[in-house]
């Protein structure tokens, strides 16, 4: 019992750190794109908006990113405090791909950051849109390798195991391991529709209260035009993801789908399940509502294909499908949401009200945190779907876990608690606080130059944020 | 296969930890030092001065962790659950420095001073637990079965609470020639009055660290002290003790930078000795580096990473100390006055 439930506040102290980390790289991955594109559209076009954009979404960044920083670290070394059995066992395969993150993306985000927020006038705008690229290369490389890190636990291959830990032999195999390109093109793709939906979200902000400026517009038009583009490719990537899955982790999908064998006779197909209530127990999916056929649809591309149910899998090898369920519904609907929001957009865009549309604004304005929520939804199903397995099909989550005690645990995940909520809560109110404040016109040519004593100077991510904030939130 | 990976690697990430003490030492040492410096603008300008680096220096740890996973899986699995207490608590301080940090300069005036105890309070709990892991690293975890078998609380010992206050000494004697070199006028003779006990603390450290391993361990004495060892070692004490002068004698002369690189090297030298103690031991006092290791598999393909891409962040690392070199005076803009 005592065992059990150190077990669970090691998995709630991850859990707990691990959401708050995934946010902000979410963003940094997005934004660092998007900053590419707004300094490149304002070089080749020469049009101020686009600059005064870049410089307004780059205080932004460097904001989100210290936040990332100091969570990340946290995770580097919880592997270790928390897993520490996972760890010694398949520390030959994770341990190498971490360090190629660091060597590789780690350093050169923090090499070439410093350039780009600071540098404006301080070096040619070639070189500095160079360090921008890089910097978003950088985003992109350290997802590359934290996926197929990840990736390697859900579908591992590539190795052996000898005198009871992994021994890599073929590393093509470990990193592009079977759900790994799948994982990675949902990531990204995700980070950047999370991204895009928090961009319209501050746009429409701004519309509603009446500050209907070129650059908000501007703003607007991106973000919905990465709804209308990137969130039907988005769905199409999870519904190879989730066809992947099921030939790799069958029992993740059927617990996904509240799917537990025997429902349906044979020839009629799977329903897909709009609502319901997997009990774990009771081996069954209460208040069931479902539409006939479509499960079979989607997950086979048949009309009467089925899947295994969670019942052929014995128990103590199924994931928990109450919350699996429900995760992954909470994705996919968030997911349709992002399509009609594109929708509408394309709607009042043709009818030209697309800078006008009440409803459009508020709608995106609420769907601000959907990218996000989706994400950590995403998360949650991909991950709670994998147990009991930490290292799937090799090594259980209970076998992983380091030897403490619960007042040990307890202390630590109450201290991760608080200082979390105090810290990135201020950081989370304080980066509110600068889209609130939106861009300002011509803000480039103003940039006082770089350098020691000067006031931007400065290579730590914040420092490029300039405002001081007064009593009333104004600078 | 002449080419023995363990070594290679344990080199490769005793200089990593060696550069994430000697450059996130003087950050860090800021941070100590704050409460000596109460003026709103001298603590600007001391935070303008690690401003252009901190962030990279950082990340150094952050290599040390991933590189101890890559190549000692097992000794990361030890250490890090063997001294969970401390280490939660330095990675919450490094959360409260780094936040702090940032939000500083972006709070609203009346704000400003929580984050300043964040500041305060984040590097000086940092540091102590970073020296209570190394104290305890040295002093030996029991290990049985690839598992750690000794009790949560067995930091809690004089030695290694000793080794944190040495370390708050010697990250703070870091930070303070730090800003001599980086700064001017009253800043920089306060911590020029801060610099010298600092340095008599940081010796008084070292000698005791030095007779305190020898007296635990007679292991670590006979290393030492034995004939011709005791001839090959000899250059560590006397060099201390010569570099320990040149520092004084710098400080005295108003020198600018040499104190910063004085500290640096006796800090190097420190670490040199703490290596030849505990050689070739990765998991002190019975595991030895190549007992840890990994596979040669993970070794082998980390390495060819590592020995390709640290040059190169080496390069552009000392290109950001160069963008950001000189002195950084207060009062040159209105922004942060």
């Amino acid at each position: 019992m005592a065992e059990s439930l150190a077990l669970d506040l090691a998995r709630i102290q991850f859990g707990f750190t691990i959401s708050f980390h995934i946010i902000f790289p979410a963003i940094t991955i997005g934004l660092a794109s998007y900053l590419v594109v707004l300094e490149g559209l304002w070089l080749y076009t020469r049009r101020t908006l686009y600059r005064d954009l870049y410089h307004f979404w780059s205080k932004i960044f460097a904001v989100n990113f210290g936040m990332g920083v100091v969570s990340g670290l946290v995770m580097a070394y919880q592997f270790g405090t928390n897993w520490s059995f996972f760890s010694e066992f398949a520390g030959g395969v994770t341990g190498p791909l971490l360090a190629y993150e660091v060597l590789t993306a780690f350093f050169l985000e923090a090499g070439f950051l410093g350039v780009m927020l600071f540098g404006w006038n301080r070096v040619g705008p070639g070189l500095h849109f160079f360090s921008t690229v890089v910097v978003a290369v950088g985003t992109l490389i350290s997802t590359f390798w934290i996926l197929a890190s990840n990736s390697w636990m859900q579908t591992p291959q590539g190795f052996e195991i000898i005198d009871g830990r992994v021994v890599p032999t073929d590393w093509l195999a470990v990193i592009f391991n079977p759900s790994f390109p799948y994982r990675l093109a949902h990531m990204s793709v995700a980070a950047f529709l999370a991204t895009a939906l928090f961009v319209g979200a501050s746009a429409a902000w701004h519309l509603l209260r009446g500050r209907d400026q070129p650059a908000i517009r501007t703003m607007f038009s991106m973000a919905m035009w990465m709804m209308v583009v990137v969130a039907p490719v988005q769905v199409l990537i999870g519904d190879l993801h989730g066809l992947n899955t099921l030939k790799h982790q069958p029992a993740k999908v059927a617990a996904m789908e509240g799917h537990w064998g025997g429902e349906t006779a044979p020839g009629e197909g799977l329903p897909l399940l709009l609502f319901g209530w997997p009990d774990m127990a009771a081996e069954t999916t209460h208040l069931a509502v479902g539409v006939p056929r479509l499960g079979s649809l989607i997950l086979t591309h048949s009309w009467d294909g089925t899947i295994p149910g969670l019942k052929e899998f014995p128990a103590r090898d199924r994931p928990n499908a109450t919350v699996v369920f429900w995760s992954f519904r909470v994705m996919v609907g968030l997911g349709l949401l992002m399509l009609l929001l594109g929708a509408l957009s394309l709607l009042q865009r043709w009818r030209g009200r697309l800078y006008r549309s009440r409803g459009l604004l508020r709608f995106a304005l609420a769907m601000g945190p959907a990218g996000l929520v989706a994400i950590l939804a995403g998360w949650y199903t991909t991950e709670i779907g994998r147990q009991p397995w930490v290292v799937y099909g090799l090594m259980r989550t209970s076998e992983a876990v380091s030897p403490h005690a619960t007042g040990t645990l307890a202390l630590s995940l109450g201290l991760f608690v608080v200082v979390y909520l105090f810290v990135f809560g201020a950081g989370v109110a304080y980066m509110l606080r600068l889209v609130r404040k939106g861009p300002v016109n011509d803000e480039g040519r103003e940039e006082g130059d770089g350098g020691p004593g000067h006031q931007r100077h400065a290579m730590r991510p914040l420092s490029a944020v300039r405002e001081t904030f007064d009593d009333d939130g104004r600078v | 296969m002449g080419i023995d990976l363990p070594l290679l690697w344990a080199l490769i990430i005793g200089f990593g930890v060696m550069m994430y003490v000697l450059m996130d030492g003087f950050d860090l040492g800021i941070g100590i030092l704050y409460p000596f410096m109460p003026d709103k603008h001298h603590r600007d300008v001391a935070m303008n001065t690690v401003a252009p680096v901190w962030d990279g220096n950082e990340t150094w740890l952050v290599l040390g962790g991933a590189g101890l996973l890559a190549a000692f899986p097992l000794v990361y699995s030890v250490v890090l659950t063997a001294l969970y207490i401390p280490l939660m608590l330095m990675l919450l301080g490094l959360i409260f420095r780094g936040i702090a940090f940032e939000f500083r300069f972006k709070a609203r005036e009346r704000e400003r001073h929580i984050w300043d105890k964040a500041f305060i309070g984040g590097s000086f709990t940092a540091t102590f637990f970073q020296g209570v892991v190394l104290g305890a690293y040295i002093s030996g975890l029991p290990v049985r079965d690839g598992a750690y078998t000794g009790g949560p609380l067995d930091w809690f010992a004089p030695f290694p609470l000793f080794t944190g206050a040495a370390l708050v000494c010697a990250y703070a004697l870091l930070g303070s020639t730090w800003l001599i070199m980086k700064t001017e006028g009253a800043l920089q003779a306060r911590m020029v009055t801060l610099a010298r006990p600092l340095a008599w603390a940081l010796l008084a450290a070292i000698v005791t660290v030095s007779l305190w391993t020898p007296l635990r361990d007679p292991a670590i004495a006979e290393r030492w002290f034995r004939f011709p060892n005791l001839l090959w070692f000899s250059p560590v004490p006397l060099l201390v003790a010569a570099s320990m002068v040149a520092l004084l004698r710098a400080l005295r002369r108003g020198r600018q930078v040499a104190p910063f690189l004085l500290t640096l090297f006796l800090m190097g030298l420190g670490y040199a000795g703490l290596a030849i103690s505990g050689w070739p031991h990765i998991l002190p006092p019975d595991i030895d580096l190549w007992q840890a290791a990994a596979p040669p598999q993970s070794l082998g393909f980390a390495l060819v990473g590592a020995l390709f891409i640290i040059p190169v962040i080496l390069a552009y690392t000392a290109f950001a100390y160069y963008v950001f070199r000189g002195k950084v005076r207060p009062g040159d803009s209105g922004y942060h006055g």
